[in-house]
């Protein structure tokens, strides 16, 4: 087999060395009734070009290069191509976790600078090498609240993302912790009076996303005030990172829990993803997760290391503040990438080309369909209500080579016949009014699509 | 004059200093360039009034070429697979074969969305179904989840179908028995999910003491937690009894699968009495650990507990598509948003298509072979605390060099001057002072020698000039680090001076 | 080493010194020396009630973590501040740097710890080194 660097004399000469007869002497510690003695089922052992032909009829099956419109906690957005190149160097993709700082100064440094942009973007003291993804972050944030004021409940608002709130519940439910859900108001925020109402001296914390899972930007001051009267902390989750370069961060937040997959991260179809935690300098022994410190050598050159390792599953067993080991530090390091590409000037440039599509788009839909929630201040996602139901809209878009917004019945079943429709930079304006065109066909009132042409990504 | 060591793996050389980013920093160099809008500008004023950022702080800003330099000379200073042989116990430092790279980056896969539909999902659809069916096979399991992100998280999604199990019996069961040889993770997720954690003593031939085990368990015991083989690389050869006691009194085997290099093709956990497991799939299954993640961890399990696992799961509906099924009222519900590490789902199927079931077996053998001929050759030079026969990897103890007051951190640093990464220090607990070493199937003759080597020369520098392995390393572009500076006034970020 | 006489010692290597209802708490010499560079000091609140024997606290190094155990049942009214700036000082004076007074519940307790002479003979078992 091609990847195993032995010839039969290799291994004659090594069962020579160690004395063994053959192989099976070395496997005889295994019960002789467990041995397995027929082949696996797996399929039968291909040539590199049959493997790259297998999975290039997987893609081909799987939609490529249509036109996307959905968002949803999972965006597309353009990858620089120096993320591939800087990141497939062997050094990075097949380096270990950076335990043995001397060699891993690479990795290490690369982490301290993704912690400080970080830190940088969400207006938070200290952020650390990266979570599973922005739904096991914002638990995680959850659990460190609960933490750090030894109260037991959390409240939530139900405009954050359905599935991360699903895995808030899985977790909370194991902790015994009760969760109270807050509805949204017709702004599509939060609703501030019954979070008032909810928010007491048992709640360890409030938890809101912003920009929401609508699209729509928070008034992240007044849950804030609201919060912290009582006591509680603020955890703030972001699962559209673009959105940091021209909204302004949860500054007033005690934990900021990030997806940092928007940054250079491919949509992959889920994962592998980039969740983050960045919260104020005081509760960092709380905090979960690695984090690489700067320090100095035995010469007093500048290096980094892992540190405040005291918190973590090899040390604290039981007691660990979380017992995640693995966590993303090759996709953090493409986000590390993306941010420095774009850096303080791009960032805001790339956040405001994906307000003109979101806004044009939303224009567009709304003159002959509801656009809802235009009340307060969305970043590039919104919500549109049709007489239609948005499953034979997409059916018909599918049609063009285009994936239309997400049907919102699963999730929000009172809103009707509604979808969560996302534009990116990379949404051309073909695509938009070839989308806004296929809504409107159901009230008779524009072109059939058949006479659009395909549009492509 | 005492003689220099001939070191024969690595050499000095110079290599490319590199400041932090914001250090290179400057108004008006960028690196990106977007295309002009096809839709008309907005005032962001008015859009969104309060909520309008001004200021992106000390966000960097520099050129593409600089950004290349940056990245690539510091890649310089990292020991990665593609260099050499990473002896660390229990990682499965394998080859992470590129065409794995290639197939995880065409369009349709790379660029899919979760949320697209099911009739436009069939390719990845058929990854999962396929990558599910292979390891349901190679693990001797009924039923399987692809969720969990990493081991880690897996144990957690275990450990919740374990009380999901017992909760529906109406007895929902306090404590997790775990080996005091253990991962500690196994410990922290047990607390996680809200168990009390009874440590099993080894015996002294390190395996689970089977006695103690038949004392400790009750029918307050949810589960044990098993690795197999140990993490001392010794196969528990009593282990029909051990999952004979835990059934008996109606506890479930968990097995944590980090040492399946030892077992693919030769043996399945499924058939020697394990009720449930994770993998990782970035040990086994040779996705690459990216300085430190992304990885896998599904889930494998016997029917009994198919119900709980995570929604959604793969089908196949009626007309011979596949699609995900939601209702699923007795699951635990979701570990993650969406269905998992997809790329890595990708990169674990590409890898076991290029083995076949021949390759997967020979792989195995060569990784159980690897770690036998290492434990040879350093039998004599480093103490060997436990006589048993050892599969895929081997622990030796500092007790010879603990003598002259070398330990094995001092070793493993020295290692380093040798062209080495080092093997895993101090874990298992229950071996004071361990050097853990898993060479795996991917090291040639050629790279043994040279690491058994080292070793035996650094056991003889220990005796004759052991300040030179107490100062280790020499050789590398920093020296040893002070931690405990790092920890005391810790330093997590770049502040503008 | 020479452990103070007119302080009382636990197998848990705490130190506590009293004078009749309050009492001094730390760790001892034998405790730091295992341990190594301590990091960070975990430590309760004053006004905390502890339970003699159960954890109250932990002590850091840089890879290990040890719980501290109450040599006594008491009420926590002073904490050391000095501490979490600079835990070193338990390293370069462990029977020096104190970490709690305490007032306590029941001076009686203190008659069934080790004395400077118990404990050195313990430590001297225990270490083996």
């Amino acid at each position: 087999m091609r990847y195993l660097p032995k010839s039969p004399a290799d291994r004659e000469a090594i069962l020579k060395a160690i004395g063994a007869r053959s192989i099976d002497d070395l496997f005889a510690p295994i019960p002789a009734e467990y041995r397995l003695n027929r082949d696996l089922k797996v399929p039968r052992q291909m040539a590199e070009s049959e493997i790259v032909d297998w999975f290039r009829e997987r893609s081909r099956e799987n939609g490529d290069s249509y036109a996307m419109f959905l968002g949803a906690g999972a965006y597309y957005h353009y990858r620089p191509v120096i993320i591939d190149s800087l990141i497939s160097r062997g050094e990075f993709l097949t380096a270990y976790t950076p335990y043995q700082a001397e060699i891993s100064q690479g990795t290490l440094q690369s982490i301290f600078e993704f912690q400080s942009m970080i830190c940088e973007l969400t207006g938070m003291e200290v952020a650390n090498a990266s979570m599973y993804d922005g739904s096991t972050a914002a638990t995680e944030a959850v659990m460190m609240a609960v933490r750090l004021t030894g109260r037991r409940s959390a409240v939530v608002a139900r405009n954050v993302h359905p599935e991360y709130r699903e895995v808030l519940a899985t977790y909370a439910f194991h902790q015994n912790m009760p969760v109270t859900t807050i509805g949204f108001a017709d702004s599509g925020r939060i609703d501030l009076k019954e979070l008032e109402k909810s928010v007491n001296q048992d709640t360890a914390c409030v938890l809101i996303q912003s920009p929401n899972f609508f699209g729509t930007i928070e008034d992240v001051n007044a849950v804030a005030e609201i919060a912290h009267k009582n006591g509680a902390m603020l955890v703030v989750s972001i699962s559209e990172a673009v959105s940091l370069g021209i909204v302004e961060p949860p500054r007033q937040a005690d934990v900021v829990a990030m997806e940092a997959q928007s940054f250079g991260v491919p949509l992959g179809f889920g994962g592998p993803y980039c969740g983050v935690i960045a919260t104020r300098e005081k509760y960092v022994r709380q905090m979960p997760g690695r984090l690489v410190g700067q320090t100095t050598d035995s010469n007093g050159k500048r290096g980094f290391v892992l540190t405040l390792a005291t918190r973590e599953q090899h040390i604290r067993r039981e007691k660990a503040t979380s017992n995640i080991c693995t966590n993303q530090a090759l996709v953090a390091l493409m986000a590390n990438i993306f941010m420095t590409v774009y850096g303080k000037v791009g960032l805001k440039e790339l956040a405001k080309q994906n307000l003109a599509k979101t806004a044009y788009a939303a224009q567009q839909f709304g003159k002959h369909a509801k656009v809802l929630f235009s009340a307060a201040p969305r970043f590039n996602e919104f919500v549109v209500q049709t007489s239609e139901d948005p499953l034979a809209i997409n059916s018909r878009l599918l049609g063009q080579k285009i994936i239309g917004g997400l049907p919102l019945k699963k999730f929000y079943p009172e809103l009707g016949n509604a979808a969560l429709w996302c534009c990116t930079e990379l949404t051309t304006r073909a695509a938009i009014d070839a989308a806004v065109n296929s809504v409107n066909e159901s009230q008779g009132l524009a072109k059939p699509s058949r006479e659009i042409a395909e549009v492509t990504r | 004059m005492k003689p220099k060591p001939t070191i024969r793996k690595a050499t000095r050389h110079v290599n490319q200093n590199e400041g932090l980013i914001f250090e290179k920093s400057s108004a008006g160099k960028g690196a990106w360039r977007l295309p002009p809008l096809d839709v008309p500008e907005v005032d962001t004023a008015k859009l969104l009034g309060s909520a309008e950022r001004k200021d992106l702080g000390h966000m960097p800003e520099v050129s593409e070429i600089e950004i290349i330099r940056h990245f690539t000379r510091m890649s310089t200073w990292n020991y990665a697979i593609d260099l050499g042989m990473y002896p660390l116990g229990s990682c499965t430092m394998k080859y992470n074969p590129r065409v794995n790279e290639v197939v995880s980056r065409l369009d349709g896969l790379a660029n899919g969305h979760p949320y697209q539909p099911e009739n436009v999902s069939q390719g990845a659809l058929r990854i999962l179904k396929t990558l599910s069916d292979c390891l349901i096979d190679i693990t001797g399991m009924d039923a399987i989840t692809l969720q969990p992100a990493a081991g880690a998280h897996g144990e957690f999604t275990g450990l919740l179908l374990v009380r999901a199990h017992h909760q529906s019996k109406g007895h929902a069961r306090k404590k997790i028995l775990i080996p005091d040889s253990a991962h500690g993770t196994n410990p922290a997720t047990a607390a996680t999910v809200g168990y009390a954690v009874e440590n099993l003593k080894s015996n002294s031939q390190g395996m689970v003491d089977v006695a103690a085990l038949a004392s400790q368990m009750n029918e307050d015991v949810a589960a044990l937690m098993l690795t197999n083989p140990n993490t001392l690389g010794v196969f528990e050869q009593e282990i029909h009894k051990i999952a004979d006691i835990m059934h008996a009194k109606g506890g479930l085997l968990y097995m944590d699968g980090a040492n399946m290099n030892a077992l693919v093709g030769k043996v399945r956990p499924g058939d020697f009495g394990v009720d449930l497991m994770h993998l990782n799939l970035h040990k086994t299954f040779s996705t690459p650990h990216g300085g430190g993640g992304p990885g896998s961890g599904p889930v494998a399990v016997k029917k009994i507990l198919e119900p709980y696992l995570p929604t959604p799961v793969v089908i196949t509906r009626a007309d011979g598509t596949l699609g995900f099924e939601y209702n699923r009222p007795q699951s635990v519900g979701r570990v993650r948003a969406f269905y998992g590490n997809f790329g890595m789902f990708v990169r674990a199927l590409a890898y076991t298509l290029a083995n076949g079931p021949d390759g997967l077996r020979q792989t195995t053998e060569d990784a159980v072979l690897n770690a036998n001929y290492i434990r040879k050759g350093l039998e004599g030079a480093y103490d060997l605390p436990y006589a048993t026969p050892s599969m895929h990897e081997v622990v030796f103890s500092d007790k010879l060099q603990a003598k002259k007051g070398v330990k094995t951190m001092d070793i493993a640093k020295r290692l380093i001057d040798y062209g080495f990464h080092p093997y895993t220090t101090a874990f298992p607990l229950i071996v004071p002072g361990a050097l853990m070493i898993e060479p795996t199937e991917s090291e040639s003759k050629e790279e043994m020698d040279l690491f058994i080597d080292a070793m035996k020369s650094i056991a003889e520098e220990v005796e004759e000039d052991p300040e030179m392995v107490l100062a280790a390393p020499h050789t590398t572009r920093v020296s040893r680090l002070d931690e405990v500076a790092a920890a005391r006034k810790p330093v997590l970020r770049w502040k503008p001076s | 080493m020479s452990y103070p006489t007119d302080f009382k010692y636990t197998r848990e290597h705490e130190w506590i010194k009293s004078d009749g209802k309050t009492a001094t708490i730390g760790i001892t010499d034998y405790a730091q020396g295992s341990l190594g560079d301590i990091v960070f000091v975990d430590l309760p609140k004053p006004g905390t009630e502890l339970t003699a024997g159960k954890t109250f606290g932990s002590v850091e190094s840089v890879k290990a973590v040890s719980d501290l155990y109450a040599p006594a049942t008491c009420t926590v009214t002073e904490v050391n501040g000095e501490l979490a700036t600079a835990p070193e000082k338990i390293n370069k004076d462990a029977h020096g740097s104190w970490m709690m007074k305490v007032t306590l519940k029941n001076p009686g307790e203190l008659n069934g710890l080790l004395s400077a002479a118990d404990y050195e003979k313990f430590v001297a078992e225990e270490g083996g080194h």
